[in-house]
């Protein structure tokens, strides 16, 4: 993404708020997972993106608004936005939140929403397949495993993948790691 | 003393990319009587993965706990990513009961079972809580008197405070102490706590590079010599990343990156060969030269 599409999204006027697009049980489904409990105390104070150092040097990304579209039930609306994925989850919101809203892990838990809804970016889709494949983020090259036993490195264990992948299809991401993502 | 015995939990990132990170550790921890038994099996700590499903982050970092467990040894990480993960979730098991059977219930898909018998500790704790800084001074030869550097020791070694219970997030006191040990001094400057963007760099490329270089400035502003790492993704914002930033900005830094136990190798008498400082991408020979 460059700055120039971020700065040409921010242009876009703000239409109000039509009730069609407010889904009542999105805050529920937020609050189901581990992390998103706390999201409705958020009183939109601010902190978290006064705080943020992602916010410092982004032209669009705040995360009370993402919690605030999150409190509203704009679930298409915050599932399907960018910004969700510019959290690098510093956790410098957790420790500031007033109100103790684990900022950071609500934005995880949509962002968890928005990957069974589809939405996954190219990046993360990357690293899960790597871990499938080899029980590691990245598949590390045979080059590199030779340096390290000429640099006097202890071999790299073998994970046992087998077992990794039946724990991935357990808790289901398998499945969304096939279907793939949209960007 | 504590036992100095502990299962080295090494991750993806360090035997991918960053291995002078790793050849330093080694060396250091051999001095200290550190003992590393090498993980016969692990995977991920899971972190990456817990945007796409936190689920998955859960069972990925479970699996490591149960083949330490398994071994019957502590974890040690040199990734704060890991470290962070590995703690958190260990932590979250042992005192949620809910989640501990959810989360083996999963496990038992591959015949483990998550028991709650063992501790997470990332390097810097290990070195500041088990071996402590009274012993580490006893093993500095040549100390770094003429050193003046600037620490970034990134989120996840203190964040989330509540969580990982370790130093200050804001005015982390241990972690400079760690290193004025070695006699080097450790400045002050502007944001110093301040996240280095590395892991959005998959996702924006221009925001992680603005928040480095911002970061850069502010220890060039202070006359830093160096920047001190615990991180192989702080490492590769400011270390691979640096020439780069340089470019992008039209600037000029050249501020060698050492990872932390390259700096405490060099006060204990190691030479830069020994601690692969030549795998640095930004030149350190001025900071070896000031020895």
């Amino acid at each position: 993404m460059t700055a120039e599409k971020e700065e040409s999204k921010t242009a876009e006027a703000r239409p109000a708020l039509k009730i069609s697009e407010i889904n009542l049980q999105f805050k529920n489904e937020v609050k189901k997972i581990p992390g998103g409990e706390r999201m409705m105390l958020c009183f939109q104070c601010g902190t978290c993106t006064a705080d943020c150092p992602i916010a410092r040097f982004s032209e669009t990304y705040r995360p009370r608004q993402l919690l605030r579209m999150a409190q509203l039930g704009l679930k298409d609306k915050v599932l399907s936005s960018d910004q969700l994925w510019l959290c690098a989850a510093c956790y410098t919101c957790v420790d500031h939140c007033p109100q103790d809203v684990e900022i950071s892990s609500v934005i995880r838990a949509l962002k968890n929403i928005a990957v069974r809804e589809g939405y996954m970016p190219s990046a993360l889709k990357e690293l899960g397949g790597a871990i499938m494949e080899t029980g590691l983020a990245y598949k590390i090259p045979e080059l590199r495993l030779k340096k390290r036993s000429e640099a006097g490195l202890p071999p790299l264990p073998k994970a046992d993948v087998e077992s990794i992948a039946k724990l991935i299809n357990r808790t289901g991401f398998g499945k969304l790691l096939e279907k793939g993502g949209s960007s | 003393m504590p036992n100095l015995k502990y299962a080295m939990f090494l991750g993806c990132a360090i035997p991918y990319r960053v291995s002078s990170y790793e050849l330093s550790a080694r060396k250091i921890a051999a001095k200290l009587d550190i003992e590393l038994v090498e993980m016969p099996d692990y995977n991920c700590c899971g972190l990456p993965l817990d945007p796409a499903s936190h689920d998955v982050m859960l069972t990925l970092a479970a699996r490591n706990l149960c083949q330490a467990e398994k071994l019957g040894l502590n974890i040690i990480a040199l990734c704060p990513g890991c470290a962070g993960t590995l703690r958190k979730v260990n932590k979250l098991l042992k005192e949620d009961k809910h989640e501990r059977e959810r989360v083996n219930g999963f496990l038992k898909e591959a015949g483990l079972e998550f028991k709650g018998t063992i501790e997470v500790k990332h390097l810097m704790q290990v070195l500041a809580e088990d071996v402590g800084l009274q012993r580490i001074k006893e093993t500095v030869k040549k100390p770094l008197s003429n050193l003046s550097v600037a620490e970034h020791m990134g989120c996840h070694i203190v964040r989330p405070q509540k969580l990982i219970g370790f130093d200050d997030p804001e005015d982390p006191e241990i972690l400079k102490s760690l290193i004025e040990v070695t006699g080097a001094r450790c400045l002050d400057y502007m944001d110093e706590t301040e996240c280095c963007g590395a892991p959005v760099a998959g996702i924006n490329d221009r925001i992680p590079l603005a928040l480095t270089r911002d970061k850069l400035s502010h220890m060039k502003a202070v006359n830093a010599q160096a920047v001190i790492t615990v991180c192989p993704f702080c490492h590769m914002m400011f270390d691979t990343n640096q020439m780069r930033i340089e470019r992008m900005f039209n600037e000029t830094y050249g501020m060698p990156v050492l990872h932390y136990p390259q700096l405490l190798g060099l006060a204990m008498g190691f030479t830069p060969e020994e601690l692969a400082l030549k795998e640095l991408r930004v030149d350190a020979s001025k900071v070896v030269g000031l020895i």
